[in-house]
């Protein structure tokens, strides 16, 4: 052991390399705090050369490599592997480059999101995934979570919004892939990457596309008597041609919990409301924003509000960004799940999720990506009480089930990590799995990078049922979620 | 549908199983409208236009799923009864180009580089592999994070990697209004025209330039339009819209030619190429169409340089390299993956490099 440690600190300054357990535990999760592990080292490099002569070594030792940005993610995706190394990117932290005239940003990979948009605001441009820990997740977690945020409708997710990558196999080779061109030879790698959860390569560039920065925003809030007649209104807006910037629902008791905490004005009355955000050129916005207004109320809205300003549109978004800590408040604990289903079952898996609510005798708050059906049904529960936790997870992955059942998927944007590798059983069959397999193989031969998460060995479905693991809390509490 | 799809998908897949025995390499063939793309191939054709029909679709759902063997033109005019579109704006380049081909083609026209290429809107693929298997990747929704995104790398792959059968795309409404707007401008202005209003909030949806004329096109909102009309002072093009189809399928005069036409993908602020031929400039600079005939080193080298690759789109050698070869290490990557999904390496061999 003490000459792995020899040969970390011969590539690497000292400082950059931990060992101490009390300096470990800082890594020894992710935002899925429930999972922890202690890694064996903790690897800080500066530069590429560095993290290559690190992967170098693991390469040769047999140590297994689990890469991390930092550390916000939900589904345990940067959880230690025991005995295993932990490369932080942290310090490849520059904006190498933003070129306006091609719309393009190149950065290292431990760049926070939000700082993206900032360098390009003096162009007039913008980075358009925005994830809802943004101000502190970094581009090359984004990338391996194929990253969403609530503009995704319109604007795409992570692997919409990116050209190229810098990544380097567990072989230590450094692979250019993708291009500041619109496309590049070969199979389309860069997808492959995307959402790969550091089970492929380490990303130690990204070359990001930016958009031009819409010139204004709308917003509107929409009150409904029924989850249904919300639904509807959404595919109303759709139907009429219109692609919403943001569009955003919460059920009663989220609306609830949230005016108690934020006191945003919203109608505590009503089973569920919508925030529809829309962006453009002035002349654009008018009159889409009057379009939207008739359109909703047609579909039967017992209230629209316009926002007549940027204040009070942003008003209107303070209670969907407080909904997570406003949940936090009406419970001990609660569980966010991540589930994506096709908007015509919106109604049908709320009210799937209501039974299953009473069934397990645990409260369920709903809000979400209404546009594109991203559920976040956050499960209350109280570690405090013996049995709850597991009930609660139970659930939970009942819930996905359900999502999955209604065509739908067990992950829209946090990723399978290690919370959801039991539904990834539900969702894919052994010959899919198999292939996955066969991917990851591909790159990485010696199955060094991130083992255990993503893809369920068949073994593990088999005993899929039989276990239980223990879901948490977010360990990030002055991060805005939603 | 009247065809009964599982006994078809359990023919294919015998016919495969029984192909990778023998060593039998397979021609994929849709509606032969591409088959011109790509690499020679020799091997035994397996005719995938059975395999048709819309399986779903609801236009508030923004996604339309069939079967790989669907027309295009059928997908297309379904969608724009409905107020929709496929806005990677595919090229069909015939009457007879299928959903199958499209996607393992993965060409986009226009519109690409302010809405996306096929790739951005491919959500799901069944796919049968060289090994017989019919498997299910990706779905119907926007946002799907599960797995990894093997859709996407089955996009563009030339069926090198499977057989597609079903596909789910993401659609988006048609604009509203769409003006056609030309200037009769030089190339060096042009280009950073092009690339300085890409970067604004102009309801750009397709710039070109070709013999001293930029074309461009504007989609969206009535308001939007008009309101970026006024900045930019271009005069109504005479031949309108239907440019941009004529464009997309290769029907303008500048395709009509012998000479070997090479498909340039480069970064769109790319200045004048060192090589001589026939140039137009599309995706607002960043996809070069060149009717040349410099030697082929000089112009993968040349486009290499700038940043970009080169394809020999029609005409030439299509026995030799026709898309910009890899480095070594990329390679090897490809020919395992390739081995993943093709382990007797029958489905369409060699159509997009020498091995794989």
């Amino acid at each position: 052991m003490s000459s792995v440690i020899e040969r970390l600190c011969a590539v690497l300054p000292d400082e950059a390399v931990i060992s101490g357990a009390e300096s470990l535990q800082v890594y020894e999760c992710d935002a899925l705090s429930a999972y922890r592990t202690l890694p064996r080292f903790v690897v800080l490099p500066a530069d590429i050369d560095q993290v290559q002569a690190v992967l170098r070594i693991c390469y040769e030792e047999n140590i297994p490599v689990v890469a991390r940005g930092a550390g916000t993610g939900l589904s345990g995706g940067a959880l230690p592997v025991a005995d295993g190394l932990v490369l932080s990117l942290a310090k490849l932290n520059r904006i190498l480059a933003i070129d306006p005239e091609r719309r393009l940003a190149r950065v290292q990979p431990g760049v926070r999101n939000l700082s993206v948009s900032e360098a390009a605001a003096p162009y007039g441009l913008f980075y358009a995934p925005d994830p809802s820990s943004q101000i502190a997740c970094t581009i090359g977690g984004n990338v391996a979570e194929n990253s969403g945020g609530v503009h995704c409708l319109k604007y795409g997710l992570t692997v919409h919004n990116i050209a190229a990558l810098k990544i380097l196999t567990m072989e230590g080779e450094l692979l250019e892939i993708g291009s500041e061109a619109l496309d590049a030879p070969g199979f389309d790698l860069l997808a492959l990457m995307t959402g790969s959860e550091g089970m492929l390569g380490v990303v130690v560039e990204v070359t990001l596309k930016l958009l031009p920065k819409p010139v204004q925003q709308q917003i509107l809030l929409a009150a409904f008597d029924s989850v249904e007649a919300a639904g509807h209104g959404v595919a109303a807006i759709i139907a009429c041609g219109i692609i919403p910037a943001g569009l955003e629902m919460m059920d009663n008791a989220c609306i609830r919990a949230v005016e108690d905490y934020v006191h945003a004005g919203y109608p505590v009355d009503a089973a569920a409301i919508l925030l529809c955000e829309l962006d453009g050129v002035p002349e654009e916005v008018k009159s889409s924003g009057k379009e939207v207004a008739d359109i909703l109320v047609k579909s039967g809205a017992t209230e629209v509000r316009m926002a007549r300003d940027e204040a009070e549109g942003e008003k209107f978004w303070v209670g969907r960004k407080a909904a997570f800590p406003a949940v936090g408040r009406i419970a001990a604990d609660y569980y966010c799940m991540d589930g994506t289903i096709p908007r015509k079952h919106i109604a049908g898996v709320l009210q799937t999720i209501a039974d299953l609510s009473r069934e397990y005798g645990l409260g369920v708050v709903n809000v979400f990506h209404a546009g594109d059906g991203n559920l976040h049904p956050l499960i209350l529960y109280d570690v405090a009480v013996p049995g709850e936790l597991e009930q609660a997870e139970e659930l939970g992955g009942r819930i996905l089930e359900a999502c999955v059942a209604a065509g739908g998927t067990i992950t829209g944007e946090h990723g399978v990590g290690i919370e959801k590798i039991n539904q990834m059983c539900v969702q894919f069959n052994a010959q899919e799995l198999t292939l996955f397999h066969g991917i990851k193989h591909a790159f990485d031969p010696p199955g060094l990078l991130n083992p255990g998460k993503a893809v369920p060995t068949l073994k593990r479905c088999a005993e899929f049922g039989a276990m239980h693991v223990h879901a948490g809390q977010l360990p990030f509490p002055d991060l805005e979620r939603f | 549908m009247t065809v009964n799809i599982s006994s078809l998908y359990q023919e294919l897949s015998e016919r495969v199983i029984a192909a990778g025995s023998s060593g039998q390499p397979l021609i994929l063939k849709g509606g032969s409208s591409k088959q011109f793309y790509g690499r020679n191939v020799a091997g035994e054709i397996i005719d995938l236009r059975p395999c048709s029909g819309i399986i779903a679709y609801e236009p508030t759902e923004l996604v339309i799923t069939a079967y790989a063997g669907t027309p295009l033109r059928e997908i297309e005019n379904l969608l724009s009864e409905r107020g929709q579109m496929l806005p990677f704006e595919p090229p069909g380049f015939g009457d007879n180009a299928t959903l199958g081909g499209t996607v393992a083609c993965g060409l986009s026209g226009p519109r690409r580089p302010y809405a996306g290429a096929v790739r951005d809107y491919v959500l799901g693929i069944k796919c049968l592999t060289g090994k017989g298997e019919i498997l299910t990747f990706g779905g119907q929704v926007m946002k799907n994070v599960a797995g990894y995104d093997v859709s996407r790398l089955m996009t563009g792959a030339l069926g090198t990697l499977g057989i597609i059968l079903e596909v789910s795309i993401k659609v988006l409404p048609l604009s509203e209004f769409d003006i056609a707007l030309t200037r009769k401008t030089d190339f060096t202005a042009a280009l950073s025209d092009m690339n300085a209003w890409a970067g604004k909030s102009l309801s750009l949806s397709a710039a070109c330039y070709h013999d001293g004329q930029l074309d461009i096109r504007l989609s969206g909102k009535k308001a939007a339009v008009a309101a970026a009309r006024k900045i930019l002072a271009m005069e109504e093009s005479e031949a309108g819209l239907d440019y941009w189809r004529q464009l997309r399928e290769h029907q303008l005069s500048f395709f009509n030619n012998n000479k070997p036409l090479w498909r340039l993908s480069v970064p769109s602020t790319t200045g004048a190429m060192d090589l001589a031929g026939d140039w137009l400039v599309d995706w607002g600079g960043a996809q070069r169409w060149l009717r040349t005939d410099e030697p082929v080193d000089k112009i993968r080298r040349v486009t290499a340089q700038a940043g970009g690759h080169a394809t020999l789109f029609r005409g030439g050698d299509h026995d030799g390299e026709v898309f910009q070869p890899l480095t070594p290490a990329l390679m090897k990557l490809h020919l395992r993956l390739k081995q993943v999904f093709d382990p007797d390496r029958i489905l369409n061999r060699g159509r997009m490099y020498h091995n794989c």
